[in-house]
């Protein structure tokens, strides 16, 4: 079993250092498990995700992120990545010209040895019955990454990456934002055919709905940069119905 | 380190320049035979036309345009003032070991040959290739053309051994596509050309393997000035590659180009460069075709390297529905101004031409689009159509775009679009995040920038240029 560990984590725009969004935040994941983050907006749900993956733009102020117990902090986004994180985007980055299978490739290409070269044939196979699994059509791989494609068919994109990749811990960022229902379905099942032993998710939503397609062994409500409150999947309904008053009420004064 | 190099600049001083010149950035000794010193006057010019036994038109040819260029303003005033940093009384124009190129690389001597098998051009020429040309300096070493296309009546020479031997074909063409006073640097080449390709295909005949010519520069405070004719005969058809490498001086180099191209009714030429000449060379060459009825010109042209490329190849439509297409790609790097871009002169009805180009500024790299296409008023049903996109590496990269198009008479169509675009650092942080570096995201976003265009390069070239580009970037970030 591996394990990701967030250990009063406190986080600040780089711009703004004084501001901070993420104040001290608690968390364990381990292989197996799906937990799910919830929150109003502007929380700083999305900034865990991304602090996480090591984007510039954040600064960790103060606290750790383990992975298997040892510190990520000093890793760039790539190593990260290539140690076994994955983010899946909220708004996926398009790249114009690569195609997703060559941007797959290299992806892969990226976590061999100096002087290693992936094996076309394999990868091939590989990548083809991904797609099956995730009833993607063949088709698909061959467009630009994100270029001119659909809420839907970007978080497709997303899936399918992670299918490849392989990561140890998924952080997805709102990956039920901007789907309509079917397309929402189709993702939840691409999560759920990942989900299993070898895998750790963190699921990072504003609605319950998503919760309903892929049911989460934890959830935890964040508020003002904080959990303050965790339970099982039953947490996620008695939000939905009382609201993030409810939670908010317990908060003692501060 | 090989023993017998002479100078090998190993480590780049700016790893964001020389990198992609590794490769070519190597000089070995050599003894020439011909040399006309240093500096440029009459007496060079009879210099040259006496080693190469010059028919006396040629060398009044060459006096005249001598006359030309010395006349003739620096065009300072619309493009760099680096121009005036060529010191033309440093130069050497002229250097050889001989002018009757061999026809077997077994012939050729050591230290001319050493040169191309590490550049790979005997390989090449084994793979895909009918035919190679390789100049070294001022003359080339090797000429051959395979067996099967000779027969075809294919001629595939140097322009020295083209006037010596076929001189009824030359002479017709020869300065007719671009004229000595053309501009400065068409002058200087009329003065004092030597190489380049003379290349005749007969009616009919449709070469399938590329012809390829390879020109080396090695020696220091060197010009290059080949002079290259094709004339593709009625219904013909030519893929024509040239590469190019130098090794990096601290000193300049002059590469001065002059290339015309004929395509007679229905003939189609194709023209590919890619050019990665070291970060010390001045690259001004002048590049035109004519195309007559229902004929084709493409150029495909790739600038990776050199100080300062000057480069417009241009397409005259001469005849009805000739087709012309310029497709450009420049990557300028720090220290390098890529100066390309296209001309496009409708001269007859229902003519066509397009015009696509890529540029790709990398740090304080500079990238300029020129482009002229001109439709008079007195013809008929004419098209443009011009694409020209630019991609910004860092904040401080700079690309400039200047298009002329004139449009004359109500029964053409013309379309003009121009992009300028960043690589964002959310879509670096993107690529990141599924595992490569930096820089390979850099390489990957450039690659993805021109693969539309890159794609149109023969396999071998593709392959090659991806390659440039991932070692252009490595040094980009950071």
């Amino acid at each position: 079993m591996q394990s990701l560990e967030i250990k009063d984590l406190h986080v600040s725009l780089t711009e703004t250092p004084e501001k901070a969004i993420v104040k001290g935040l608690n968390l364990t994941i381990k292989t197996g498990e799906v937990h799910a983050i919830m929150g109003p907006n502007g929380m700083g749900k999305s900034t865990l995700a991304k602090v996480i993956a090591g984007h510039p733009d954040y600064t960790i102020t103060s606290g750790d992120v383990l992975l298997n117990g040892k510190s990520i902090l000093e890793m760039e986004a790539d190593e990260r990545a290539r140690a076994g994180l994955f983010l899946a985007f909220q708004y996926p980055s398009e790249i114009p010209g690569v195609s997703i299978a060559n941007f797959l490739r290299a992806a892969l290409q990226s976590r061999l040895s100096e002087g290693e070269e992936l094996d076309a044939t394999g990868y091939y196979k590989k990548l083809y019955s991904k797609m099956d699994l995730l009833k993607i059509d063949r088709k698909f791989t061959s467009r630009s990454v994100n270029e001119g494609f659909s809420g839907g068919e970007k978080k497709r994109c997303e899936i399918l990456q992670m299918a490849m990749l392989e990561p140890t811990f998924a952080l997805m960022d709102e990956t039920d934002s901007g789907l309509d229902i079917d397309a929402l379905k189709i993702v939840a099942e691409g999560v759920n055919t990942l989900r299993g032993e070898k895998l750790g998710v963190l699921l990072i939503t504003h609605y319950q709905r998503l919760l309903n397609y892929i049911v989460p062994d934890f959830v935890h409500v964040m508020y003002d940069g904080r959990i303050i409150k965790s339970g099982d999947k039953s947490l996620a309904l008695e939000l939905d119905a009382k609201g993030y008053d409810w939670v908010k009420k317990d908060l003692a004064p501060t | 380190m090989n023993p017998d190099t002479l100078e090998t600049t190993g480590a780049v001083e700016n790893p964001a320049v020389g990198i992609d010149q590794s490769a070519g950035n190597f000089t070995y000794d050599v003894k020439y035979d011909f040399d006309a010193g240093t500096g440029l006057s009459e007496r060079t010019i009879d210099y040259i036309s006496s080693v190469k036994k010059e028919a006396p038109w040629i060398n009044e040819f060459r006096h005249k345009a001598l006359k030309t260029f010395l006349s003739m303003p620096m065009p300072t005033h619309w493009a760099t003032k680096d121009l005036e940093n060529i010191n033309f009384d440093k130069i050497r124009y002229y250097l050889s070991q001989g002018t009757k190129p061999k026809r077997t690389w077994d012939e050729v001597p050591d230290d001319i040959k050493k040169t191309f098998e590490r550049l790979g051009i005997p390989e090449q020429e084994r793979k895909f290739l009918a035919g190679v040309e390789a100049q070294f300096d001022s003359e080339a070493a090797y000429s051959n053309i395979k067996e099967t296309v000779a027969k075809q009546g294919v001629i595939f020479v140097n322009s020295t051994e083209g006037l010596r031997e076929h001189p009824e074909i030359f002479r017709k063409f020869f300065g007719k596509v671009i004229p000595t006073s053309d501009n400065k640097f068409s002058a200087l080449n009329s003065a004092v050309f030597s190489g380049g390709s003379f290349i005749y295909v007969p009616p009919g005949v449709k070469v399938s393997h590329p012809l390829q010519a390879y020109f080396r520069i090695n020696a220091e405070n060197f010009g290059q000035f080949e002079r290259t004719l094709i004339i593709c005969d009625e219904g013909s058809e030519v893929t024509y590659m040239e590469g190019c490498t130098a090794p990096k001086f601290s000193t300049s180099t002059l590469h001065s180009a002059v290339v015309e191209l004929v395509a007679l009714k229905g003939a189609k030429i194709q023209y590919i460069t890619v050019q990665n000449w070291a970060p010390n060379v001045f690259n001004l060459v002048t590049k035109r075709g004519v195309a007559h009825e229902e004929a084709e010109i493409k150029w495909i042209d790739c600038n990776i390297g050199s100080r300062l490329t000057m480069k417009y190849p241009g397409v005259v439509l001469k005849g009805r529905k000739a087709r012309g297409e310029v497709i450009s790609i420049a990557l300028a790097n720090d220290g390098q101004h890529q100066d390309t871009g296209a001309k496009m002169v409708h001269a007859a009805d229902e003519t066509t031409s397009t015009i696509v180009s890529k540029s790709i500024s990398v740090g304080q790299g500079r990238a300029t689009y020129r482009g002229v296409v001109h439709i008079p008023k007195h013809l008929k049903g004419c098209k443009n159509n011009t694409e020209c996109d630019a991609l910004l590496i860092n904040t401080n990269s700079r690309t400039d775009t200047y298009p002329a198009i004139t449009v004359r008479g109500d029964s053409h169509a013309a379309q003009h679009e121009a992009s300028v675009s960043k690589v964002s650092e959310d879509q670096i942080f993107y690529m990141q995040q599924r595992g490569l570096t930096e820089g390979q995201a850099m390489s990957l976003s450039v690659n993805g920038f021109i693969n539309d265009l890159a794609r149109q390069f023969p396999m071998e070239y593709s392959v090659e240029l991806k390659r440039l580009i991932d070692l252009e970037m490595e040094g980009s970030v950071g």
